[in-house]
């Protein structure tokens, strides 16, 4: 973290005033949609009107909305079972998104999906993948193709510190090198693969070193800062854009609450808790926003109360759409219209 | 005009035919650029088509199986060749927790129109690894199909319909296999997914397999038919969807079934066969189903345990005397 910290100051000293206020207003509210959307969402868990797996973002918000200026909407994303905040940064509905953990048929994906599982073409969301890393090799596959179509399209591939660990991770980053392949890959290091510790799985500790094993461009960049974190996606994909192949960032990050909602977190302090509370992206681009006076207070409070409705609107659409039709079990299966199932 | 041509050059000249129709259609595997595969099924493929499409992996099944999966969710039309399907268990995780669940869990938004294949089945003293069928693994899945089939004709026109279809599609070949020929027409064709053939007409008994064992059924239909029994022979060809209907139509004029699966027996494609045997067509039944599998082990290697394990014409007759009731 050292490291990285280093480097924030110094950018700071550096750029700190270059972002526009529509860019500020922009990552300011998409990180308060998320924290908002997350926050209701462990409520309406804990009256058990979520259920299944669910895994929530807090703290996670500034890697978000970083991306949200720095890629293009034509860009593709694949993520991990992790993925609430970036689908809804990426333009899935708060109301779809939380139809879906409702499990209604108005969800993102019908219901079919759960709080893992949310998809877009629209929006080129791949998914919402529940098995750790292996959207990895799918991302550098999304990325093959639109190499292979010609487009200067890039896929964003994220994954988790755990996942790092992952022969998919091995094999995709060396493929990814070796044909030269469009895709980004984010590392959200939240330090913690469930209750394991990076420390005590890890013998390399920053885990943007094992880029350097393939000769891929990697950095590790402070992801509870959207300014670090636009900044560094922006050289990522200029890169990418250029030809020149995949590049890797460690984005070190903080998960708020446990793993999953079951998770107790146990196994970390209250001080290492707080001291990334303390630098909270969400306080702490408000804080800059009134601070540097880049808006006012009556906007900031705009956008506080526009999205406070919407969360409220988004409950209300998922507690009264209709759950889905039982017969739909069958449907989106197979593509062949009339597959015979065993009955 | 028909010629014989041998499997390896079936598959070549359908994969082939279909990358000249679908620009979107590639190959990628272990060996099939350059080394024109390693059972020569990809030969000259490189040549025609380049190193955009023809191309090259290193050893990392799980990977390029994963590349395959996101490039088929991204618009393409993948096959992803294995060099043995014992291979492809290291990317189980992409066949069956992506390729095979991508359009239910995305609720339709992404499909994944792709073709793994590989040989599957014994080719030998290969041993223990090297020596597995994978039908009924794949076929246990919901969201894909499995095909396994060694005839040219019928590989030749299955493999395009597999690469045309909008579903995640497993081709099982084999090795020893890619030599077999067969009449192919020079013109154009489809085989459709999921239709038995009938290989040889019977009376007495049918006998239901697929892959090589066709073969090896159709070995000991021509011995039973020296003793007076007429055995019908079906091949599967795709093993799912399953053509039950096929087989219940057999056995309704034969009255009596062996089926033949190289397969181990547990919870494998010759149980499935003889459930929807005995729940549709009980009463037409006069002799329990039986049911001629490798051994209930590993495959060991030294000569004398191949025979011991596989399927042979003398089992199938054996099991054949069986339902019929005669004397072995």
């Amino acid at each position: 973290m050292a490291q990285t910290a280093e480097k924030a100051k110094s950018r700071k000293k550096k750029g700190a005033t270059s972002f526009d206020k529509e860019t500020y207003l922009k990552w300011y509210e998409t990180m308060l949609r998320i924290r908002r959307f997350e926050e209701r969402t462990l409520m309406a868990y804990g009256q058990q009107k979520v259920r299944g797996f669910c895994h929530v973002y807090i703290g996670q918000e500034a890697i978000a909305a970083g991306m949200v200026s720095a890629i293009r909407p034509e860009d593709a994303i694949a993520t991990a079972y992790r993925q609430h905040g970036i689908a809804i940064s990426r333009g899935i509905s708060t109301k779809e998104a939380m139809a879906e953990l409702f499990g209604k048929a108005t969800g993102v994906v019908k219901g079919k999906g759960g709080s893992m599982h949310f998809f877009s073409r629209e929006h080129r969301f791949f998914g919402g993948n529940g098995i750790v890393g292996a959207q990895i090799p799918i991302g550098t596959g999304i990325a093959f193709a639109e190499k292979y179509k010609g487009t200067d399209n890039l896929c964003v591939t994220m994954f988790g510190d755990g996942a790092a660990r992952q022969g998919a991770l091995y094999e995709s980053f060396n493929m990814a090198m070796t044909w030269k392949l469009p895709v980004l890959y984010i590392c959200e290091n939240n330090q913690y693969a469930m209750g394991t510790s990076v420390e005590r799985t890890s013998n390399v500790k920053d885990l943007y070193k094992i880029g350097s094993a393939f000769d891929m461009p990697s950095e590790a960049v402070d992801g509870m800062r959207p300014e670090e974190v636009h900044d560094a996606l922006t050289r990522a994909a200029e890169h990418i854009r250029a030809g020149n192949g995949p590049y890797y960032l460690e984005i070190k990050t903080y998960r708020y609450k446990g793993h999953s909602v079951s998770d107790p977190a146990k196994y970390r302090t209250k001080e290492e808790l707080q001291e990334y509370k303390d630098q909270d992206p969400v306080k702490m681009t408000e804080a800059k926003i009134l601070e540097d006076k880049i808006a006012t207070k009556e906007e900031i409070d705009a956008i506080k109360d526009a999205i406070k409705k919407e969360i409220e609107e988004a409950v209300k659409f998922a507690e009264e759409s209709p759950l889905p039709d039982a017969s739909e079990l069958y449907t989106d299966n197979y593509l062949q219209e009339d597959y015979p199932f065993l009955t | 005009m028909a010629r014989e041509i041998a499997l390896r050059d079936a598959l070549r000249e359908g994969m082939s035919e279909e990358m000249r129709r679908d620009e979107n259609v590639f190959l990628m595997g272990e060996e099939v650029a350059e080394y024109n595969g390693a059972y020569k099924v990809s030969k000259g493929m490189l040549d025609e088509f380049g190193e955009r499409r023809v191309i090259d992996t290193p050893i990392s099944e799980l990977g390029f199986a994963g590349i395959g999966v996101g490039a088929a969710m991204n618009g393409l039309r993948p096959i992803i060749e294995f060099m043995t399907w014992n291979f492809a268990v290291l990317a189980f995780d992409q066949i069956v927790n992506n390729a095979a669940k991508t359009l239910s869990q995305s609720a339709g938004e992404f499909s994944c129109p792709i073709v793994f294949r590989g040989p599957s089945g014994a080719a030998g003293q290969l041993a223990q690894q090297h020596s597995q069928t994978f039908e009924s693994w794949m076929a246990n899945t919901p969201g894909l199909k499995v095909i396994s089939c060694i005839d040219p004709y019928d590989m030749k026109g299955l493999i395009k319909s597999a690469i045309r279809d909008n579903d995640p599609v497993c081709m099982m070949e084999s090795e020893i296999m890619y030599g077999h020929k067969g009449e192919v027409p020079e013109e154009e064709y489809l085989v459709p997914i999921g239709v038995a053939a009938v290989r040889r007409q019977g009376t007495d008994v049918t006998l239901v397999s697929y892959n090589k064992q066709v073969l090896t059924c159709l070995e000991a239909a021509k011995e039973l038919e020296k003793e007076g029994i007429s055995a019908e022979v079906i091949d599967l060809r795709t093993i799912r969807p399953m053509d039950h209907y096929t087989i219940l139509e057999s056995v309704k004029k034969t009255n009596r079934i062996v089926v033949v699966d190289e397969a181990w027996p547990f919870a494998g494609i010759s149980a499935e066969v003889a459930y929807n045997v005995q729940k549709f067509a009980f009463d037409y039944l006069d002799a329990p189903v039986i049911r001629v599998n490798s051994a209930d082990t590993s495959l060991p290697y030294a000569e004398p345990f191949v025979n011991a394990y596989l399927p042979n014409p003398e089992k199938i007759i054996k099991a054949v005397k069986e339902v019929t009731y005669m004397k072995a």
